[in-house]
């Protein structure tokens, strides 16, 4: 418990802190009148003044009324058999989302975006969470896959479905090609290096514009099919439409509903693919690299193949991740593969608990509808996202999930 | 019984800028049989390990390894190399484990290159064919029978990392040997044990030597460990070998004791 004094000194620190915050941000207003700028120190002590009284009240609630200490306990995250049910039910759930009563036009495009940013977080997490290499550039790949795909579709015609196999291989081979320069960097270096990279494929991409169209993106990319049907209300000759096929009513609403349930495919295959991945001689050698590279070395396990396997195999997703996109999207331009979406999915990974595939589905769902739901606080929303974040972080500081599962047990069949 | 030759170290330096490390030193070890490297602090004991395993490249010298009428040499290996194809595996001073992954998981990650092998570069595995639950299995199995042997089967899915120190330095023993290697390096492996858990530890290594017929190479400061099991011991002071031959021998040698004790003024 704190003394007086040292209580009294303690809001005294936090209102300087709030101070300083506050003489730039509210101390001055930018007008079109006079000299440009109004002053409105007043409420610069005002915000001062109810930092310090609410620090000062803070400190005379009694440690056990505290409410952070209760969060963690009384509320419990699943543990083995309750984690398969729960991740049985939101599949159900996200099965059945379109036909739901939630299933607006609006909610199904946000569940698309929230599907694909799981797959980016499953897809760093094989990076990050298993071979625990921290790579701040992740959105480069989904960059490449998502060009990939439309310049491929802009120039021979290739279809999504022929795509996708393709854009994430073509993922796969940039991974490599980050990974062999920096097979001898760890930690802190390997993430400036990873971060350089991200910025040098936006920056490729934004400057080449004989290959690129520049910033002007490329547009008319196209949509997923049915079976070889697009969801259209009109077709060229000798094209059947899946609206034709089947004698129903064209709604735009359909290629959305389609397009998420693809979506919706990708993520449970990669998860499938991240779960058994895990199980196999090189999914244990990432984890045993995140634990030890020298210990991996001295039982003959080559470092240097281990880090690009994962490489690959991160990148290969996110390229996935990155074809959907663009199919979704229709249109893709370099601003949308800026570093804002390489720290988000680090976040992703991060929040939800490294390795835990449920926590970064979670978390990832939480990160791309916040903003969404936030709307109504209008310019008040990334303050409420970025308190949301901390909330969460005061909660479960190590994430969402920090339960391993063993890869193998003794006892199993 | 004829002596085999496993390891013949030949010549061997290591310079660190303008330190010498480990001058002209030469020895050799056989098959079946302990050899100890003994010397004081900072006598190039460890330099010798790492210039064996991969760790270091030797600014001179040869490390030749010969079994099965296989001839490898070591300063020309990479460092993995060394343990996949040559068959040496080592434990470290300071207990080097995956600690936050499980005991069985440290074995098995130990057994990487057959895994892979069975389950066809990962590939025939991502399918689920059988022979990769095979060899899975018959991993586990291995496993389990080390862990038999260290008394550590029940803690098996239990984190490596809270292991007690004593359970780690078996553990890590136990996971090189995972490696199936013929020649075994150990650093210190009693270093921080309690004196019935070194006789156990140096009861441990024999046993180990005489059912696999493997040669051990032992760094170890604990000299009742040393003089019990050793078939052979190098000493090494200042980078450079000062004794070679029985346990019983070195003990009497006088550069020895004057290496171990400090020279007499006079003598």
């Amino acid at each position: 418990m704190m003394g007086g004094a040292q209580r009294f000194k303690d809001a005294a620190l936090t209102a300087l802190v709030a101070l300083a915050l506050a003489f730039p941000l509210l101390g001055f207003r930018t007008t079109d009148i006079g000299d440009g700028f109004i002053t409105r120190f007043s409420w610069v002590a005002i915000a001062t003044a109810a930092t310090f009284g609410g620090r000062l009240l803070l400190g005379l609630v009694p440690q056990r009324f505290r409410l952070h200490q209760y969060a963690a306990r009384y509320t419990a995250l699943p543990q083995g058999k309750a984690v398969t049910l729960a991740a049985a039910a939101l599949i159900l759930f996200a099965i059945l989302l379109p036909i739901s009563p939630f299933g607006s036009r609006r909610t199904i495009d946000l569940a698309t975006l929230a599907l694909i940013y799981v797959i980016l977080g499953w897809g760093l997490n094989v990076v990050v969470g298993l071979a625990g290499l921290l790579d701040l550039g992740y959105v480069a790949f989904y960059a490449v896959g998502a060009y990939s795909f439309a310049l491929a579709a802009e120039w021979y015609g290739l279809s999504f479905w022929e795509m996708l196999p393709i854009a994430g291989m073509i993922s796969a081979m940039a991974g490599i090609l980050l990974g062999l320069p920096v097979l001898r960097l760890r930690g802190d270096y390997l993430a400036i290096v990873t971060l350089g990279f991200g910025e040098i494929v936006r920056i490729v991409i934004n400057n080449w514009s004989a290959v690129t169209n520049g910033p002007n993106g490329i547009g008319d990319i196209p949509r997923p099919t049915v079976f070889g049907m697009p969801i259209a209300a009109g077709a060229p000759e000798g094209v059947t439409t899946f609206n034709h096929f089947f004698d129903i009513a064209y709604d735009p609403l359909q290629r959305l509903i389609w397009l998420y349930y693809v979506c919706l495919a990708a993520a449970l295959v990669i998860n499938w693919f991240s779960l058994r991945i895990r199980r196999l001689p090189v999914g244990r050698a990432w984890e045993a690299l995140r634990e030890d590279e020298i210990a991996c070395r001295a039982l003959g396990l080559n470092p240097h193949t281990i880090k690009l396997t994962a490489f690959a195999t991160g990148a290969m997703i996110g390229g996935f991740a990155g074809a959907i996109f663009a199919a979704k999207q229709g249109f893709i331009s370099p601003e949308s593969f800026n570093f804002q979406e390489s720290a988000t999915v680090v976040s992703i990974v991060v929040l939800g608990g490294m390795g835990s595939q449920l926590g970064i589905a979670l978390a990832a769902v939480i990160l791309a509808t916040l903003p969404e739901f936030g709307r109504e606080l209008a310019q008040y929303r990334m303050l409420f996202f970025g308190a949301a974040m901390v909330a969460i972080m005061i909660w479960r500081p190590r994430g969402l999930f920090t339960v391993r599962a063993p890869s193998v047990r003794l006892d199993q069949p | 019984m004829s002596q085999t030759a496993l390891l013949t170290v030949e010549n061997l330096s290591m310079r660190f800028g303008g330190v010498v490390a480990v001058n002209d030193v030469s020895f050799t070890a056989y098959e079946r049989e302990i050899t100890a490297i003994i010397g004081p602090n900072g006598a190039g004991k460890t330099t010798v390990f790492n210039c064996l395993t991969g760790f270091y490249r030797p600014s001179a010298g040869n490390l030749v390894l010969t079994h099965d009428g296989r001839s490898f040499r070591l300063e020309r290996l990479q460092g993995h190399r060394i343990a996949r194809d040559a068959g040496v595996a080592r434990t470290f001073q300071n207990v080097r484990l995956f600690a936050g992954m499980t005991v069985l998981e440290n074995l098995v990650v130990a057994q990487h290159a057959e895994l892979t092998r069975a389950s066809y570069y990962n590939f025939g595995g991502l399918l689920g064919l059988k022979s990769y639950r095979e060899a899975e299995r018959a991993a586990i199995a291995r496993a389990r029978e080390w862990l038999d042997l260290i008394g550590l089967t029940a803690r098996a899915d239990e984190v490596a990392g809270n292991l007690p120190y004593g359970a780690q330095r078996r553990l890590e023993i136990v996971r090189a040997m995972c490696t199936g290697p013929r020649l075994l390096c150990v650093d210190e492996p009693a270093a921080g044990l309690n004196p019935h858990e070194s006789a156990d530890l140096a009861r441990f290594l024999v046993s180990i030597r005489d059912r696999f017929g493997i040669g051990v190479l032992l760094i170890e400061h604990d000299m009742s460990v040393v003089m019990g099991i050793s078939d052979h011991v190098v000493v090494l002071n200042y980078g450079e070998k000062i004794a070679d031959g029985a346990p019983g021998d070195v003990r009497h040698d006088p550069t020895v004791i004057a290496a171990y004790l400090g020279e007499d003024e006079e003598a």
